[in-house]
């Protein structure tokens, strides 16, 4: 039942400001693809023109071999959540979840068994002669699922759907919608500001800003070889530390950098020859920072605040120069701010960017 | 908390004061007064003199009173569903963000601001025979001209057309208030729902706005049966009574005939109308709600 979805050359303009420019993506069967991106990247925009709720300027959009940018909303085969959810308030959730098979004409007796069957998926099944305004926020959720379940749709979209949830309940239903996911098959396309949710749900994540696409990958794959920097600092808490590049050297295995203010870092980065390191920064995130005695080789870092988490310790501190940089302890850390220590990185786990923010990793395993 | 307890004296009730006063002396003693007007043999220029329900027996033995229930009952059947309707319909075509609706709204809304006494002197020349607009229609298609404001049953008619004319814009403005209040997301669910339009329409922009339409009716209830002005001013009640709606008749019998018992007594009767004709409306909705939860 379910589909896979192409996006080809998409661009969305409203008179002169462009929304979204030359998108292409294409979206595996049974595929759990995230929209990630800060606000006003585009990426409910793109969900909303697969749905078929917002025009498209140029481009194309095919479901299975079908384009369907040219059909209503109704007839894409596709089912969304919002994230106010837009139950029907004067309907009960019976009515709610059946709405949608009525308007195709489908079987009584077929809407009553699909309509069960998703309510016991969803267990809500004691909650269906309820109206939403009887419902807490979660139930009103789930009915939201259920309403998207009972049509078999070929592809799922998720507007933000959990942002509307405390954090308790937030956690359970990202839970919950990976196991959905895994028992129905679906494609699915969730869109989210969260990168937790992103991280934990998508096969792929589609990292969107400024209007295109900035890096397509699995969860891992963006976290650890972000394509540049605007990716590298808005994945990952807390955000990647990006120190300042002097000066660069060749070796034989890989560039050691010298940083302001803290003198040099060995990496295994191999960098083009032509690389200018004017404006370039070393990227290192906290959890690829050790803290090694005062006689070993490292940064030397003057502690301003400590995060403790329990299970590991997040100091911010300050360089010589005073350039920040966020290091990590174990959680039985006895740090004290004002300390200073010595902070030893991993040569594999650092990253350089160039003044255009172009990312250059180590491809040796951490 | 105890100390704000403590303090909260009666003084605290002079602030409601103005207001208290305002509604005593301009509505709860004159609603007294007319009740124990009803009650008393009253003229102008006499003095009054108790005579119990005397008053009441004599107004609903009155055939002019009962073809003025007549008229107005009518009047208010047929005005106040076509105001519902047509303020409802102009509310969906308009309820659009382009100039174009905005420059509609206000006029549909502009007619509200007239006083009764233009109204009436525009549908008049709407009506009037000879040189008004219908008979002038009338005679370019050859049509044998009706005299509006002087036949029995066009009369009422006339002064009905006016009155929605007149009274459209408020029912209107009501209605596009709700219908904003709607969320845009529903609509964008019943699009993916697969709805037609009349769907969207009956199952969720209607049930979204009832309580609005259920107020639009209660207000206009109220508004209709107090018909006068209108009826007064076009056709002066007539031909033979024909358009003579109760506050007419309250009015002639309290200030043209001088008997002002009989008038209150007339005045409280349409009271009782107007409250149990809202009272019912308001039940029937609260009904229908209950069964539907």
């Amino acid at each position: 039942m379910s589909a896979s979805i192409s996006i080809k050359n998409i661009t969305k303009r409203y008179d002169s400001v462009t929304v979204l420019d030359n998108i292409n993506l294409h979206i595996q069967d049974g595929e759990f693809v995230v929209f990630l991106g800060p606000s006003g990247c585009g990426k409910s925009t793109l969900l909303r023109m697969i749905a078929g709720l917002e025009s498209i300027t140029e481009g194309s959009i095919e479901i299975g071999d079908k384009r369907i940018d040219t059909l209503p909303p109704g007839q894409r085969g596709i089912a969304m959540v919002f994230q106010s959810y837009a139950l029907y308030p004067h309907m009960t959730t019976r009515q709610n979840m059946a709405f949608g098979l009525e308007n195709v004409k489908v079987a009584r007796d077929e809407i009553d068994r699909r309509v069960n069957d998703a309510a016991k998926i969803l267990e809500i099944d004691h909650l269906l002669d309820r109206k939403p305004g009887r419902l807490s926020g979660g139930q009103r959720q789930r009915v939201a699922i259920g309403r998207a379940i009972v049509k078999e749709p070929k592809a799922f979209l998720f507007d933000e759907p959990l942002s509307n949830l405390d954090a308790a309940l937030r956690g359970r239903t990202r839970l919950e919608l990976a196991q959905l996911h895994q028992r129905l098959g679906s494609t699915m396309i969730f869109v989210t500001h969260d990168q937790v949710e992103a991280m934990t749900l998508a096969d792929r994540i589609v990292i969107m800003h400024k209007q295109k696409i900035e890096q397509i990958g699995t969860p891992m794959e963006i976290y650890q070889y972000p394509v540049s920097r605007f990716v590298a600092e808005f994945v990952g808490s807390p955000p990647m530390s990006m120190l300042p590049i002097n000066n660069i050297e060749n070796t034989e295995n890989g560039v050691t950098v010298e940083v302001s203010g803290a003198g040099k870092v060995t990496t295994s980065i191999t960098l083009p020859t032509d690389f200018s390191a004017k404006d370039a920064v070393l990227g290192i995130r906290a959890e690829d920072t050790t803290l090694v005695s005062t006689q070993e080789k490292g940064l030397d870092l003057t502690i301003k605040v400590i995060e403790r988490l329990g299970d590991r310790t997040l100091l911010y501190g300050t360089l010589a120069d005073g350039t920040e940089l966020i290091a990590e302890d174990s959680g039985r850390s006895k740090t004290k701010a004002g300390d200073v220590v010595r902070v030893s990185v991993s040569p594999h786990a650092v990253h350089i960017f160039d003044a255009n923010g172009l990312a250059y990793h180590s491809h040796m395993e951490v | 908390m105890a100390e704000s307890y403590r303090r909260s004296r009666w003084s605290n009730g002079l602030f409601v004061v103005p207001y208290l006063s305002v509604f005593l002396t301009l509505l709860v003693f004159p609603l007294g007064w007319g009740i124990w007007l009803s009650l008393n043999k009253v003229d102008l220029f006499g003095g009054e003199r108790f005579i119990g329900l005397k008053n009441y027996a004599r107004v609903l033995s009155d055939p002019i009173f009962g073809q003025a229930v007549k008229n107005t009952v009518i009047f208010v059947g047929v005005s106040v569903p076509t105001l519902v309707i047509l303020g409802l319909f102009l509310a969906l075509a308009l309820n659009k963000t382009t100039k174009g609706s905005s420059f509609l709204r206000g006029v549909f809304f502009a007619s509200s601001i007239l006083s009764v006494t233009i109204v009436t002197l525009i549908w008049r020349i709407v009506f009037i025979p000879n040189d008004g607009l219908m008979s002038l229609i009338f005679n370019y298609f050859g049509w044998q001209p009706i005299g509006f404001l002087s036949t029995q049953g066009w009369s009422l008619f006339s002064v009905g057309v006016a009155t929605v004319w007149w009274c459209i814009g408020l029912p209107m403005m009501l209605f596009l208030a709700a219908l904003q209040q709607i969320p845009k997301d529903l609509y964008e669910a019943a699009a993916l729902d697969n709805a037609t339009r009349w769907r969207v329409l009956t199952r969720i922009t209607l049930p979204s706005i009832k309580s609005t339409i259920m107020l639009v009716a209660v207000i206009q209830v109220v508004m209709q049966f107090q018909l006068f002005g209108q009826a007064q001013l076009m056709t002066n009640g007539g031909p033979a009574g024909s358009s003579r709606p109760i506050v007419m008749y309250i009015y002639e019998v309290g200030f043209l005939r001088w008997d002002i018992g009989m008038g209150a007594a007339a005045s409280q009767i349409l009271f009782l109308i107007i409250l149990c004709a809202a009272m019912l409306q308001y039940w029937i909705s609260t009904r229908k709600e209950e069964a539907d939860a």
